[in-house]
């Protein structure tokens, strides 16, 4: 699903060492408007890395990230202001423990778009209701279920009112049993036209969600074809083995 | 029992005289009492100063250690600090005291209690600023960067999400550094200064019975450390009941 027009993100060559190992090796690709991108691969893949380079919380070694058109490498650019149009959840949660529910997901759209207390709220009940937790508010994120905690880290990112949502591992921390409820709140993102890129392990829900695959392996992106195509006849060596030991 | 009630009257007045000899005769009390002031006055202050040098201290530190892009400035300042953490804890606090009050304020001739509270907030801060550093790389980084993803700055995210927990997390030890503090003050008294202490032992030299004075020094020290402890404990269960 190649959109026209220009990218909403788009990666140049990027390069990122850690030490002596290039955990990515000049990756280039291109994210449009609603699409939904999946990045599987096997682990020490680069895939990781690579979703944490999009919004800079890991700064990239060479190469350029154009968001919205703007080089967010470019260190005169203030980050912050892109990093609040780029939600992100965390394999584990990374809730903020001394604050209530509704704390969590009015803080950073109090403090950044400058919303009043009510209006964040407000937002913030849509929202939680959307994901069947508005009965949840008021408690404290050590009263949850992995599956909640999940369910409301991806609120609090939408709060923000983000262009894209990048998700890196959702699900991997989770008992079997809340995997799907997650993965049921991130389709109905998908449904609703959200730019997505995910990092997972969920074979299932690349297949049936994902608009685009792209497959890595060793800090470079080896395979980028729809999921049909790719599951059904998958080009690259490292893909054939790999689906062969997921699926 | 005759013999027996005559040696708890023998025992009473004797510990009677003494008391009076030591605290009422001459007003000597106010020797403890004016030394408990200083000791506090002096504690008050280092404290202080010690929790401004170690917010400085750590906050240089810790920003040193979480940002990958580490420019000239933040590296001397780091440097600085390191050798700064290093001396004070590397010498003994009462060297330390000598050297400031006899050579850094040689000349000049401020008050007794500001040169003690300086050399004890000084040597206090030091340990102030590890406490704060190792409360702040306790808190996980997963919650730095759940801060910084949502477009929180390095400010908001040490103001709003990592302070808060880490503040909870060294409430323990930073009692126990006021502990500390308040107890070692009592050297105070090298430079010439009657603290609680000095006072005691001012008594002590002019009634030549050195327990009741020293054993009465104790007792004070003893109530006011265990005050603080209390006040310690209650506002730990205050916060922790805030997330249970």
């Amino acid at each position: 699903m190649t959109t026209n027009g220009t990218p909403l993100i788009e990666v140049q060559n990027l390069v990122k060492t850690f030490g002596s190992t290039k955990a990515l090796n000049e990756v280039s690709t291109s994210i449009h408007k609603g699409e939904v991108v999946v990045v599987i691969g096997p682990s020490g893949s680069g895939k990781s890395t690579f979703l944490r380079c999009l919004n800079l919380l890991e700064v990239p070694t060479s190469g350029r990230i154009l968001f919205d058109g703007t080089d967010i490498t470019d260190p005169n650019v203030n980050i912050n202001l892109h990093r609040q149009k780029m939600g992100m959840v965390f394999q584990l949660f990374n809730l903020f423990p001394h604050m209530t529910v509704l704390k969590n997901l009015t803080l950073a759209p109090i403090k950044l778009l400058k919303k009043t207390p009510e209006q964040a709220r407000e937002t913030a009940m849509a929202l939680l209701s959307r994901v069947g937790l508005a009965d949840r508010a008021s408690s404290y994120p050590s009263q949850l279920s992995g599956g909640q905690k999940q369910r409301i880290a991806i609120v609090r990112a939408l709060c923000m009112e983000p262009e894209v949502m990048l998700f890196d591992e959702p699900t991997s921390a989770l008992d079997p049993e809340m995997v799907g409820e997650v993965l049921d709140v991130m389709k109905d993102l998908a449904k609703n036209n959200m730019t997505m890129v995910v990092v997972t392990h969920e074979m299932g829900f690349a297949r049936e969600v994902a608009t685009r695959l792209l497959f890595m392996d060793e800090g470079k992106i080896l395979e980028d074809n729809t999921p049909a195509e790719f599951f059904a006849n998958p080009q690259h060596s490292r893909a054939r083995e790999f689906l062969s030991k997921v699926l | 029992m005759v013999v027996y009630n005559s040696v708890i009257v023998d025992w009473w007045n004797k510990v009677s005289r003494s008391f009076y000899q030591n605290f009422i005769d001459a007003n000597r009390w106010k020797y403890l009492y004016n030394g408990l002031g200083v000791t506090l006055q002096i504690a008050f202050f280092a404290v202080l100063l010690g929790i401004a040098i170690g917010v400085i201290v750590s906050s240089i530190r810790s920003t040193y250690e979480l940002n990958d892009k580490r420019g000239p400035v933040l590296r001397f300042g780091n440097f600085l600090c390191k050798i700064y953490i290093t001396v004070i804890r590397g010498t003994p606090v009462l060297l330390q005291l000598l050297i400031i009050y006899f050579v850094i304020f040689a000349s000049v001739r401020i008050d007794k209690v500001l040169t003690a509270s300086i050399a004890f907030g000084i040597n206090s801060g030091a340990y102030v600023a590890e406490i704060f550093r190792s409360g702040i790389m306790s808190i996980d980084k997963g919650q730095f960067e759940a801060g910084r993803s949502l477009g929180l700055n390095y400010l908001q995210t040490m103001r709003y999400i990592i302070l808060p927990q880490a503040f909870k997390n060294i409430l323990p030890a930073l009692g126990n550094e006021f502990i500390v503090l308040i107890k070692e003050t009592s050297i105070a008294g090298y430079i010439g200064m009657h603290d609680l202490t000095k006072g005691a032992d001012i008594i002590r030299s002019q009634t030549y019975a050195p327990f009741p004075p020293l054993l009465a020094a104790g007792i004070i020290y003893l109530v006011i450390v265990v005050g603080l402890t209390s006040l310690v404990t209650r506002l730990e269960r205050r916060l922790r009941s805030s997330d249970h």
